[in-house]
């Protein structure tokens, strides 16, 4: 790792930003067939690294030295683009040449084509919805053009193991901004930005500092929640693994505006590579003595540190988050006393999470002005999702409050996979909500989803199509949220599991009168009696999938039909005879011997021997004889 | 004087202190809120959530055990919503609950139960499906029964909060969440202090106290066996509690009536061994100043705090007093003093305890419990466990005639019987010691520094010209806090100590009946008081019965016979 000197003032700051400039200057879309430097950007996100970056970075460096390119090309490591489902993602700078799928034997051609040519290696660009047309850059592409990154800006486009691009790129300007301002000022520009909680429960911001910073105690501590639990999503992650700094930017800002001297960054063990990239961050500001005592040479001191989290959901809570910063059992305890009077070891603790701190400097250095006019006017600014499910192009997006459901899913996401039907988005993790088809106009704000009983959550997206039962999806929230409970109230510990094994019980066909009613009341018990959000809010899914598909539910008990085909209980294999040509592929690739039949005649299966494991409906994929029904 | 504010709670004007509770301010306006995690002995925790209330501009019920008070605040405790949220918890809790209340040795005063009962419930909705968990019966003092367990964590926050040892822990999550010692082993393997905290607290039969009910009740079966019982100072003014009567009354010649019903061939007074204590105790002290002895000296009577010293702080032991504790005095004084005076084979007698202590049951069994010859006390029961002996024999216990003990080990001074509460030992103590070393009776013979529930109370006395520093303290967080001090050198300079495990001392031992009122403790330590302050003899030293017995038998207080049936010695213990 490269040392940093010690920065005593701002001018310091300014010096090494213009230092730094040219590490980013061939950074744009301006390829001119004169250019002899280039820069190849190779995403390190998780996704990426498990897709093999890491090869095909170490095949560049190779390649780069065999064509004799060594001092004219640079390979930088970024953080997440987004755009996981198609990496590893490398990008040509200049010019800006977006590559998927890149793998190590890739390489040389694209040395030959991008660099050494002018050209583009065609058939490793993204080809859009149809699959015919190439894309060239981000530019072209629906995936980005519709999104607004404001919280993403640096992801995938610096390294974010070298502090000096993100102060090339106008890092720390924020905090310095800031400290000019005052911390008077700085809050009052963070509060009419209107900033809201990004974690989840849309508490405003500046509001929240407000009342830390009038809160009495010493010392103060500022906490960054990063233990994204919900499963498949992956927002606070992608922060923290491509542009550490914003964050700890944000928490700067943070502890400044509300007279907080120390921080603690919350944040899952199962994140290890988000780790590695912040204590490399946090290193490099304490060298440049931006984090540590007389921060630019001011009075001003804020000592950080890490605190890997265990991997328990309800540590996302925030009384349950400070239990685990102290080493306590991560259990939540009733608010009042909220963090801001009594927090970590007792002492007025802000708590935000990765999200909303990845904001704050983009706001001090752009003004509360410039903020507002993005988003809407009560949830202003933008918000980051992780778009997962039966989607075209899954992935992290970040738009700007207000834009519609259907704009993300169909214009960003690019509709459905394989051409199947919308049925529903789940919005909020496992305690969000299910919308329908009917809500998809609908704008995506805090105040919009609560109205439709949904709410923000800390960003998952995840779409289901025509095929998913929706019984069985609140099933699946359901088993999360029960075990993760941390068992401490009962409406939750009890009442959850409860729920949990009338949905198992519906779901394998033995669902009785009353079933959803007792759901129902439950579900109010819960919402009414838990102790913190996370029992309070467990019920969502079953609720809202009660509210839009409760024919759904109806079917599964009265008819012991699931309508989505999708509970194996319900359903049976059926060959249908007008179709079958009687080749016995089928019967020879059932396991249990269930289907019988003469050669060339139409066979059937025996449904009492049927494991109902769908072999035969793969062998049968020609003739399409075997249907679930 | 603390802020008043003003709220109302079901249409009524209240006014409570402004750090009440929703729940403390509706008791105090006579307003009953059910609940089940929360007990005035331990911070309030909301986990139960039974005692819900509905309260203007939140957005869902509130447990009233946590929500302070608010200027303003409008409650509602029984709306139908309401009412209808408990119930489905409470039917939830009864759902993994087992079913076997009529064997259970709460039925009767299980909280559970009688809110089951309270809330009409007729049906359990959910089926009972928690996989079977194995009983903790590792120890002499208590059972786990770990199925009955309903997670309030009573017991997690009186072993780690008030008594500073942190026995018990919530693992696993979700519906799979259990209270246990740490790798699920039993209390005999940690270091439990058998206090017995835990089954005062516990609603339910989660954790309950050992019963040896059943071998005593074999021993006075046994036509070949003499049954003798000693009764302990806190007995008196606790058992009445447990068959109907109410805290604070003194029910000492009813108990030995009811004794003496039950069978016992003799009935005497822990307070007559109490008094034998003070004289060991009391003249080891005068030695250990006089000669420079350890100082502090600290006492040993409790044997909750000897374990917690044995287990936590044996780099101590040179300062614990050697003097045994009064029910083992006793029991080896049965089986030699008392079995030569009345011509009996010691072989014969079973001495048998009456305790408020759970820890007793430990201590009698100590391998070093046997300077008579014979197990000094044979069987310990406690206050709760006599209780449902005396009903359980259907004695009505209103009716009965008082009785008086037996002669000879059965007259107690008035410093005997506040042994039961905090401070009282060292205030009987002084009473002795103080008039052994100037010859002058100690004015005013009730020391009321040391008097009270304060965690840890000091005060000094000019004993010929020297001034002696004494301390008293009772629950083990504050035993921990004193420890700490002499091992940081006695900043304090003090020269006695006197400890008892339990918070307010024997009167709130772990043997005695449960209770849900903030006020037990205080009004059995007053009748501790009264009961001093209404018998004949107020000091050790004027008891005849203990006269009689040094110069029968023992010769001088702390001298080579005394030495050797009434001292003891200490080791460290190694568990958890």
């Amino acid at each position: 790792m490269s040392t940093y000197a010690r920065l005593a003032s701002p001018a310091d700051l300014q010096k090494v930003r213009e230092a730094s400039k040219s590490k980013i200057a061939l950074r744009h879309y301006d390829r001119k067939d004169s250019d002899t430097r280039f820069q190849i950007l190779i995403c390190g996100g998780t996704g990426c690294t498990s897709s093999g970056s890491p090869a095909v970075r170490d095949a560049f460096l190779k390649a780069i030295e065999a064509h004799g390119l060594t001092g004219r090309v640079d390979v930088v490591t970024t953080g997440c683009h987004g755009l996981c489902e198609l990496g590893p993602l490398v990008i040509v700078y200049p010019g800006g040449t977006f590559y998927i799928r890149v793998q190590a034997e890739d390489v040389d051609e694209i040395i030959t084509t991008s660099l050494l040519g002018n050209g583009v290696v065609e058939r490793l660009l993204f080809h859009g919805r149809t699959g015919k047309t190439p894309r060239k850059t981000y530019r072209e592409m629906a995936f980005y053009n519709l999104q607004h990154r404001l919280v993403l800006r640096n992801c995938g486009r610096i390294d974010p193991e070298d502090i000096e691009e993100y102060i090339a790129n106008g890092g720390y300007e924020g905090l310095v901004k800031a400290m000019e301002l005052g911390p008077e000022a700085a809050l009052e520009e963070v509060k009419k930005s209107g900033l809201r909680g990004r974690g989840g429960g849309g508490f405003p911001t500046g509001r929240k500092w407000e009342l830390m910073r009038a809160a009495t105690g010493s010392p103060k501590y500022v906490v960054c929640n990063a233990d994204e639990g919900d499963p498949g999503a992956f927002m606070d992650r992608s922060v923290l693994e491509g542009d550490p700094h914003a964050v700890i930017e944000g928490m700067l800002i943070g502890a400044w505006c509300t007279g907080a001297s120390h921080g603690y960054i919350y944040v899952r063990a199962e994140y290890p590579l988000a780790i590695k990239r912040l204590k490399v961050a946090i290193a490099q500001a304490e060298q440049m003595g931006l984090l540590g005592d007389h921060i630019l040479g001011s009075d001003f001191s804020f000592e950080l540190k890490i605190k890997e989290g265990a991997g328990a959901f309800v540590c996302g809570e925030e009384t349950a988050l400070i239990h685990s910063i102290e080493g306590k059992r991560g259990m939540p305890r009733p608010r009042p006393p909220f963090p801001a009077n009594e927090g970590v070891w007792g002492k007025p603790t802000v708590l935000n999470n990765v999200e909303t701190f990845a904001n704050v400097a983009q706001i001090i250095t752009g003004g509360s002005a410039a903020y507002t006019a993005l988003g809407t006017e009560k949830s202003p600014g933008t918000k980051v999702f992780a778009l997962t499910g039966k989607v075209r192009n899954t992935g992290l997006v970040e738009v700007p409050m207000g834009i519609t459901m259907r704009q993300i899913i169909f214009d960003i996401g690019g509709g459905i996979k394989d051409d199947k039907k919308f049925k529903a988005v789940q919005i909020g993790g496992p305690s969000g909500a299910c919308l329908p088809e009917s809500l998809l106009d609908s704008p995506i704000d805090y105040d919009s989803l609560k109205s439709v009983g949904a709410m923000m959550g800390s960003g998952g997206l995840v779409v289901v199509d025509e095929e998913t039962c929706m019984v069985d999806l609140a099933r699946f929230f359901l088993t999360f949220t029960q075990a993760e409970s941390c068992g401490k109230c009962t409406p939750c510990r009890e009442g959850s599991k409860r729920m949990l094994e009338i949905l198992e019980r519906i779901c394998q066909g033995k669902g009785k009168a009353g079933d959803i009613e007792d759901l129902e009341h439950l579900a109010h018990t819960m919402q009414q009696g838990a102790l913190c959000a996370l029992g309070q809010t467990a019920p969502n899914p079953v609720l809202s999938t009660l509210r839009f598909f409760r024919d759904e539910y109806e079917a599964h008990i009265r008819d012991k039909k699931c309508p989505a085909k999708a509970c194996t209980n319900l359903l049976e294999y059926w060959i249908d005879p007008a179709k079958c040509i009687g080749c016995g592929m089928c019967a020879r690739a059932c396991p249990v011997n269930a289907i019988s039949g003469e050669k060339r005649q139409p066979h059937v299966i025996d449904t009492a021997k049927c494991i109902k494991c769908g072999t035969c409906m793969a062998q049968c994929k020609k003739i399409q004889a075997i249907s679930r029904r | 004087m603390s802020k008043t504010v003003t709220l109302t709670i079901d249409g009524q004007t209240v006014s409570a202190p402004a750090e009440a509770t929703v729940w403390e301010a509706a008791k105090s306006a006579g307003i009953h809120i059910p609940n089940l995690c929360h007990h005035p002995m331990l911070r309030p925790e909301g986990a139960c959530r039974v005692c819900v209330v509905e309260i203007k501009g939140a957005r869902s019920l509130m447990a009233s055990c946590v929500v302070k008070v608010a200027e303003g605040m409008e409650v509602n405790t029984h709306t139908p919503e309401v009412l209808e949220t408990r119930k489905t918890i409470v039917e939830l809790l009864l759902s993994n609950h087992p079913r076997d209340c009529l064997a259970c040795a709460r039925n009767g005063n299980c909280e559970l139960q009688k809110l089951a009962a309270d809330m009409g419930i007729r049906r359990i909705p959910y089926a009972y499906n928690r996989p079977p968990m194995p009983k903790d019966e590792s120890n002499p003092s208590l059972v786990r029964d770990p199925a009955k367990c309903i997670l309030c964590g009573r017991c997690v926050r009186v072993c780690s909060d008030v008594q500073g040892v942190s026995v018990y822990a919530f693992t696993g999550r979700g519906i799979h969440s259990v209270v246990s010692p740490a790798f699920h082993q039993g209390l005999d393997k940690v270091k439990c202090t058998f206090c017995g905290q835990c089954a005062k607290i516990c609603p339910t039969g989660a954790i309950t106290i050992k019963s040896d009910i059943d071998k005593a009740l074999a021993a006075l079966r046994d036509p070949d066996k003499i049954v003798m019982v000693q009764t302990a100072p806190s007995v008196r003014v606790g058992l009445s509690e447990a068959l109907g009567g109410k805290a604070g009354d003194i029910v000492t010649g009813k108990m030995v009536a009811a004794l003496r019903r039950l069978g016992f061939d003799k009935v005497f007074d822990t307070n007559w061994s109490a008094d034998l204590t003070i004289m060991e105790e009391g003249h080891e002290f005068i030695h250990r100043v006089k000669d420079g002895g350890v100082l502090p000296m600290i006492t040993s009577c409790s044997p909750g705090w000897v374990n917690f010293m044995e287990l936590f702080y044996p780099e101590l032991i040179p300062h614990f007093s050697t003097a045994k504790s009064p029910q083992a005095m006793f029991g080896t004084m049965l089986k030699t003093y008392y079995a030569q005076k009345a011509g009996m084979d010691p072989a014969k007698i079973v001495s048998v305890s009456i305790m408020p202590c759970t820890a007793k049951k430990f201590e009698a069994q100590r391998p070093e419990m046997q300077d008579s010859g014979y197990r000094d006390v044979d069987i310990v029961l406690t206050t709760v466990e006599l209780s449902q002996m005396i009903r359980a024999a259907a004695i009505n216990f209103d009716t009965l005639p008082d009785e008086q003990f037996d002669p000879l080990m059965g007259v107690g001074s008035g410093a005997g019987t506040i042994f039961g509460t905090t401070g009282g030992v060292m205030e009987a103590a002084l009473r002795t010691a103080y008039e052994v070393m100037t010859g002058r009776g100690l004015e005013p013979l009730e020391l009321a520094p040391i008097r009270g529930m304060e965690g840890i109370k000091e005060a000094e006395l000019d004993i010929n010209g020297t001034k002696v520093k004494v301390a008293v303290a009772h629950s083990l967080k504050n035993a921990r806090a004193v420890c700490e001090a002499i091992k940081a050198g006695n900043p304090q300079g003090w020269h006695f100590i006197e400890i008892m495990a339990c918070p307010g001392g024997c009167i709130n031992g772990g043997g005695q009946p449960i209770s849900l009122e903030a006020d037990t403790p205080k009004l059995r330590q007053e009748a501790l008081y009264r009961d001093d302050r209404n018998l004949p003899i107020r000091k050790s030293h004027e008891n005849p019965e203990v006269q009689a017995l040094y110069r029968d038998f023992l010769g001088e207080p702390n001298g080579h016979k005394a030495h050797e049936l009434l001292h003891t010695h200490y080791q460290e213990q190694c568990r958890g």
